[in-house]
C-alpha cells in the first residue's frame, strides 16, 4: 500500500489538518515524521505543511530548508516521486532550490486570511491530473509572505516549461491585479519544477477539502490531493 | 594583518526590480509627508552583524561571503547583499 510522510517542522502548525485529510478523506496510509527522523526515502510522496517553522527567522522557510530532511526529499524528487509544498511548505521547497524563485512579503504589508480563486494552468503535475486545464478552485490562503517573485525575464521561460500551475483570477477566471491577494508577480499562486512533481502553493487546500468547512460547501482542495492518490496508485502517470 | 575578531555586516535587500512595499512605505507616509523632499527613495532591509574570528578582514569577509552563499543567507532570486567590515 502507498505511504504519504508529512513532515513536521518546528513550528508547523498545519500539519494535523493535513494529515486529518489525508487520512480521513483522501485514505492515504500517512505518517507524521518529525523533521529530523527522515532518515530514508521509505516512502511514496511527500507533503511539507504550513505553519511558521523555526519562527520565519532569517526568511519564512529558509531555515527549514537546511534541515537534512530536505535531502531526503531532494532524492525522492529526484527519483520522480510527488512532493507538495503548501504555504510554509512551498517557502521551504523554494528555500531549499527545489523550486525556483522566491517568496516575499505581501505587497500589502498585512498578513493576508481569506479565499482565493485559483485557475488551473497546468494538468501535468501529480497534484493536478484529475483538474481539467483552465478549472476554478476556491481554496483559502493564510499568510504574511506569500508573494511570488522570479525575475521578470524568467517568467516566460516557467511559462513556456509548462511550471505554473495555479494563478489567482476573479470570478471570470481573469488573473487581473484585484485577484491578486499579495502581490505575486503573474499572479502566481503555485508552481511546479521542470519535471512537474515537486509543486508548491500558497493556498491551504487542506482547508478546502470538507464541505463543513467551505463556504458554499464545495471541497475543491481535495482534487490535488485526489490527483496525489491517483498518481501514486498509477507511478509514471 | 592581525588575527583576531572581527565585526561583519551583512545587509540584505530586495533586488532593485523586485518591489520592497516596506521601503516604499516608509518613504511615501513617513519621510515624505514628513517634509524631507530630498530623500528619493528607501528600501528596507535586513542587517546580520557577526562577530568572526578569522587571520585579517580580508579572510572574515571570505568566511562570511561563502556562508552566505553556501547557507542561503539571502535568495538570489530575489535578493542582493553587501558585506562590509565595520570593526
Amino acid at each position: 500500500m502507498v505511504k504519504v510522510a508529512l513532515i513536521q517542522y518546528p513550528g508547523s502548525n498545519c500539519d494535523l489538518d493535513a494529515l486529518e485529510i489525508l487520512r480521513d478523506v483522501v485514505k492515504a496510509r500517512t505518517d507524521l515524521v518529525w523533521h529530523r527522523d527522515l532518515a530514508h526515502d521509505d516512502y511514496d510522496a511527500y507533503v511539507l505543511p504550513g505553519g511558521f517553522s523555526y519562527g520565519d527567522y532569517l526568511r519564512a522557510g529558509a531555515i527549514a530548508a537546511t534541515s537534512p530532511s530536505l535531502k531526503i526529499v531532494k532524492e525522492a524528487a529526484d527519483g520522480g516521486k510527488p512532493v507538495l509544498g503548501i504555504c510554509n511548505g512551498f517557502q521551504i521547497l523554494v528555500e531549499a532550490g527545489l523550486l525556483p524563485g522566491a517568496v516575499l512579503r505581501n505587497s500589502t504589508l498585512r498578513f493576508a486570511c481569506t479565499w482565493t480563486r485559483l485557475r488551473v494552468e497546468t494538468t501535468r503535475t501529480p497534484f493536478t491530473n484529475k483538474a481539467e486545464k483552465g478549472q476554478l478552485l476556491e481554496i483559502p490562503i493564510a499568510h504574511n509572505e506569500g508573494r511570488y517573485y522570479l525575475d521578470k525575464e524568467r517568467i516566460p521561460d516557467l511559462e513556456r516549461n509548462r511550471q505554473i500551475v495555479f494563478r489567482y483570477v476573479n470570478e471570470m477566471k481573469e488573473a487581473t491585479e484585484d485577484a491578486n491577494p499579495n502581490g505575486s508577480i503573474d499572479n502566481i499562486a503555485g508552481v511546479c519544477n521542470q519535471k512537474g512533481n515537486v509543486m508548491g502553493l500558497m493556498p491551504h487546500p487542506e482547508r478546502a477539502s470538507l464541505a463543513a468547512l467551505s463556504p458554499d460547501n464545495q471541497t475543491d482542495g481535495r482534487l490535488i490531493f485526489d490527483s496525489m492518490m491517483r498518481t501514486m496508485h498509477r507511478p509514471g502517470v | 594583518m592581525t588575527p583576531g575578531s572581527y565585526v561583519v555586516e551583512v545587509i540584505v535587500e530586495n533586488k532593485p526590480l523586485a518591489r520592497d512595499p516596506e521601503g516604499e512605505t516608509i518613504h511615501q507616509n513617513l519621510i515624505l509627508k514628513g517634509g524631507y523632499k530630498q530623500v528619493t527613495g528607501v528600501r528596507a532591509g535586513k542587517l546580520l552583524r557577526m562577530n568572526v574570528e578569522a587571520n585579517s578582514p580580508e579572510d572574515a569577509r571570505a568566511i562570511v561571503r561563502k556562508l552566505s552563499d553556501d547557507l542561503r543567507i539571502y535568495n538570489p532570486a530575489a535578493h542582493t547583499i553587501q558585506i562590509r567590515i565595520v570593526g
